[in-house]
């Protein structure tokens, strides 16, 4: 039924890292004041490596994917790729760009209704001047499982399903041989059905070809289906991460707890309610504590850091694969 | 007694093409104060079932079959009876209706608008009302005076739920209410329309194409494919122990997290979804069915008793009468 079922095995060896997050920061002005998207971020992505960014809607995930794909200039920090840091000519993004691919989130929006199939995946290529185009092209679109590619070649998306129309758009991404795929909600606009046909693929691309991928979504079971590593983000930045078993069955942050606890069939829920945080007032002290259970519960306080929760701002992160919270009652909690 | 009865209800569009046959034959019957959740994938015939359920259909498609509400045949009711039942009895919160509240009113009159037109309360009366649903759908009164852009997707979604309310319905129907939202605001939605049932009494038709949030809510759950019901039972039964391969590939979309089986190993449907002008014959399943056998293409499925309260239109469900003799005993079969 499914094309690869790889077998579950914990991530114990450390990538090499190939695309990397700094310490870096993405402002906007919105309304004449500052919207910290990205407020401090570290984050590094190994060779071979899927790493999930989950998190709410608006905490930045879609801005620091952009960042990554040097679409949006960082305010400060830097992103660097094999080593080096990015470099903003077109010239330098033009050829970054071949390496590091964007999979747009809805299949439909993100092609052309009147270019066919075979115009879709060989724009990359022809942007790029690459010849042989005829064979990316049918290279790209069985990799993308979508065989024999000739069938594919005339078709329009109109006359494709939903998850060919999300194969076309991996294809696209393909045909420049890059190292990684970016990827924002992948299957968000798919039925369930197709979900794990695409997942699968993601899955099968990595043990294929080696790409490296990030996939940003706010589906748990997502990143329990395909990812080695997640970051969970919250108001710009990452308050959690780690290797999938360690952080989605034992989660130390209460914002990472609080997501779990929503996904059907968990016994205890905490729903959080409040308005979505607003990146334009990041909170002093814990950027979470205005919705943080632990703390509104009380057993911030009996562990004594419920005065650091409200006041004191906690470090940034730093870019390591081992399971990592920022919130002071965890660090109480662990030996 | 029973608040809803379907009858071989059918709805065919007449297009210029040819005749699109989007439900076809469906039973089913709903209690009062219980919640029937609606499964399938995009095309499967969930929308039009429930737009058919008020006739809320365009003019191209035509209804046959039996509609009772109440006991009342919404298909013989005149226009001036059914407009009051559109809200007094039944109303609907559309699949992504939270983009049609009207850009330029503010919420407050929009939510008043339906106990204006249907006279049941004056201006006054109204206003008090309308705080009276805010605060049931978790907002607070001030957001009246709000326009629609001024609240996130999933307040949007509330205030949708409040307008279904207005007129104290006594079924609600709720077509993919949380589908493009964010896990939180799932939940946050999905806790208050479990809430509204539990507490008022209101029965509920919930639409989704993922079961483990219709599983969640709903008491029975009816599984479509290519316009008919597939497998219908308990909810919990169906969604942990489906008798229909369908509904079987359905529940496995969506891993448990946490579970081992489900670790690197996405699991999807394979091929594509059904053409309704051109069903494949047999099992309309047979295609893309795992487990499929020899007389699928021509089989005459029915909706055979798969277990107690439970029916399933798979040859594997049937009576051990035509298959492979079993242990058990041939169970009551179905008229
Ligand atoms: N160009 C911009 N100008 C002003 N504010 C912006 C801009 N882009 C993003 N933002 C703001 O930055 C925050 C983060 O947005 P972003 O799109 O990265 O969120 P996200 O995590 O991808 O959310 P979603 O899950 O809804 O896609 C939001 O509050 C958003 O409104
Ligand atoms: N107005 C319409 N005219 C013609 N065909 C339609 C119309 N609306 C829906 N259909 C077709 O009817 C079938 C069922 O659609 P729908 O009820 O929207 O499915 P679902 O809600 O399960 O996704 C699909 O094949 C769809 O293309
Ligand atoms: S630091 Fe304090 S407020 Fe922040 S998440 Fe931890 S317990 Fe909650
Ligand atoms: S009847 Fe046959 S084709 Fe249809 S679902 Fe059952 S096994 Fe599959
Ligand atoms: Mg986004
Ligand atoms: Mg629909």
């Amino acid at each position: 039924m499914t094309e690869t079922q790889t077998t579950a095995e914990a991530v114990t060896t450390t990538r090499p890292t190939l695309l990397e997050a700094r310490d870096l920061h993405v402002e906007f002005s919105s309304r004449g004041r500052r919207a910290r998207a990205v407020d401090g971020v570290n984050l590094a992505i190994g060779e071979g490596e899927i790493v999930a960014l989950v998190g709410e809607s608006g905490c930045g995930k879609t801005t620091l994917a952009r960042t990554l794909l040097g679409l949006e200039r960082p305010t400060s920090g830097e992103v660097r790729y094999d080593g080096n840091p990015l470099t903003y000519t077109s010239k330098a993004l033009k050829t970054y760009r071949r390496q590091v691919q964007l999979v747009l989130q809805d299949p439909t929006g993100s092609l052309n209704p009147r270019h066919t199939v075979y115009e879709a995946v060989a724009e990359g290529p022809r942007i790029h001047g690459l010849p042989d185009e005829q064979d990316l092209v049918s290279k790209a679109l069985s990799h993308a499982g979508l065989r024999p590619p000739d069938r594919f070649f005339l078709r329009y998306p109109h006359e494709l399903s939903g998850g060919q129309r999300q194969r076309v758009v991996i294809a696209g991404a393909l045909a420049l041989n890059p190292k990684v795929l970016i990827a924002d909600e992948p299957v968000a606009s798919l039925d369930a059905s197709v979900r794990g046909e695409i997942l699968a693929l993601l899955l099968r691309l990595r043990d294929e070809l080696g790409l490296s991928a990030l996939v940003v979504t706010h589906d748990l079971g997502l990143a329990w289906n395909i990812a080695d590593r997640v970051a969970v983000m919250y108001l710009g930045r990452i308050v959690e991460s780690g290797p999938v078993e360690q952080v989605l069955t034992a989660p130390r942050h209460p914002y990472t707890q609080a997501l779990m606890s929503v996904l059907p069939e968990s016994p205890e829920r905490v729903v959080l309610t409040g308005e979505p945080p607003d990146p334009t007032r990041i909170p002093g002290g814990c950027r979470f504590h205005a919705r943080c259970q632990v703390l509104a519960s009380g057993k911030a306080a009996e562990a004594g850091v419920h005065t650091r929760c409200r006041t004191e701002p906690l470090p940034i992160l730093p870019a390591t694969p081992e399971a990592q919270a920022a919130c002071y009652y965890a660090e109480t909690t662990t030996p | 007694m029973s608040l809803l009865e379907l009858d071989d209800v059918s709805v065919t569009y007449r297009i210029a093409s040819g005749d699109v046959p989007a439900v076809r034959g469906v039973s089913l019957t709903l209690d009062s104060g219980a919640a029937l959740g609606v499964a399938g994938e995009s095309g499967s015939g969930k929308s039009t079932l429930a737009m058919a359920l008020l006739r809320l259909l365009p003019r191209d498609a035509r209804v046959s079959g039996r509609i009772l509400l109440d006991g009342e045949d919404v298909l013989a009711m005149k226009w001036g009876r059914l407009r009051a039942v559109r809200w007094a009895e039944a109303s609907i919160v559309f699949q992504g209706a939270q983009h049609g509240l009207n850009p330029v009113r503010r919420i407050g009159d929009q939510i008043a608008e339906p106990l204006l037109v249907h006279d049941l309360a004056k201006p006054d009366a109204a206003r008090g009302r309308v705080t009276e649903l805010l605060e049931q759908v978790g907002l607070p009164a001030w957001r009246a005076r709000s326009y629609p852009h001024e609240l996130s997707g999933g307040q949007r979604q509330r205030v949708m739920i409040a307008m279904a309310l207005a007129c104290s319905p006594r079924l609600i129907i709720a077509d993919e209410p949380t589908t493009a939202l964010d896990v939180m605001v799932q939940a946050q939605v999905l806790t208050l329309i479990k809430e509204l049932v539990a507490q008022q009494g209101i029965s509920l038709i919930m639409i989704s194409h993922d079961l483990s949030v219709l599983a969640d809510v709903c008491d029975q759950l009816a599984v479509m494919y290519a316009g008919r019901v597939v497998e219908h039972g308990p909810s919990s039964e169906v969604f942990h122990d489906a008798r229909h391969p369908y509904s079987r590939a359905l529940a496995a979309a969506f891993p448990t997290v946490g579970d081992p089986a489900s670790r690197m190993a996405p699991k999807g449907l394979g091929g594509d979804p059904p053409d309704p002008m051109h069903l494949p014959t047999g099992c309309s399943f047979h295609p893309r069915c795992p487990v499929a056998l020899d007389e699928c293409p021509t089989l005459d499925v029915e909706l055979w008793a798969a277990g107690a309260g439970r029916v399933a239109a798979c040859i594997h469900a049937k009576p051990a009468t035509a298959t492979a003799p079993a242990s058990a005993p041939a169970t009551e079969e179905p008229a």
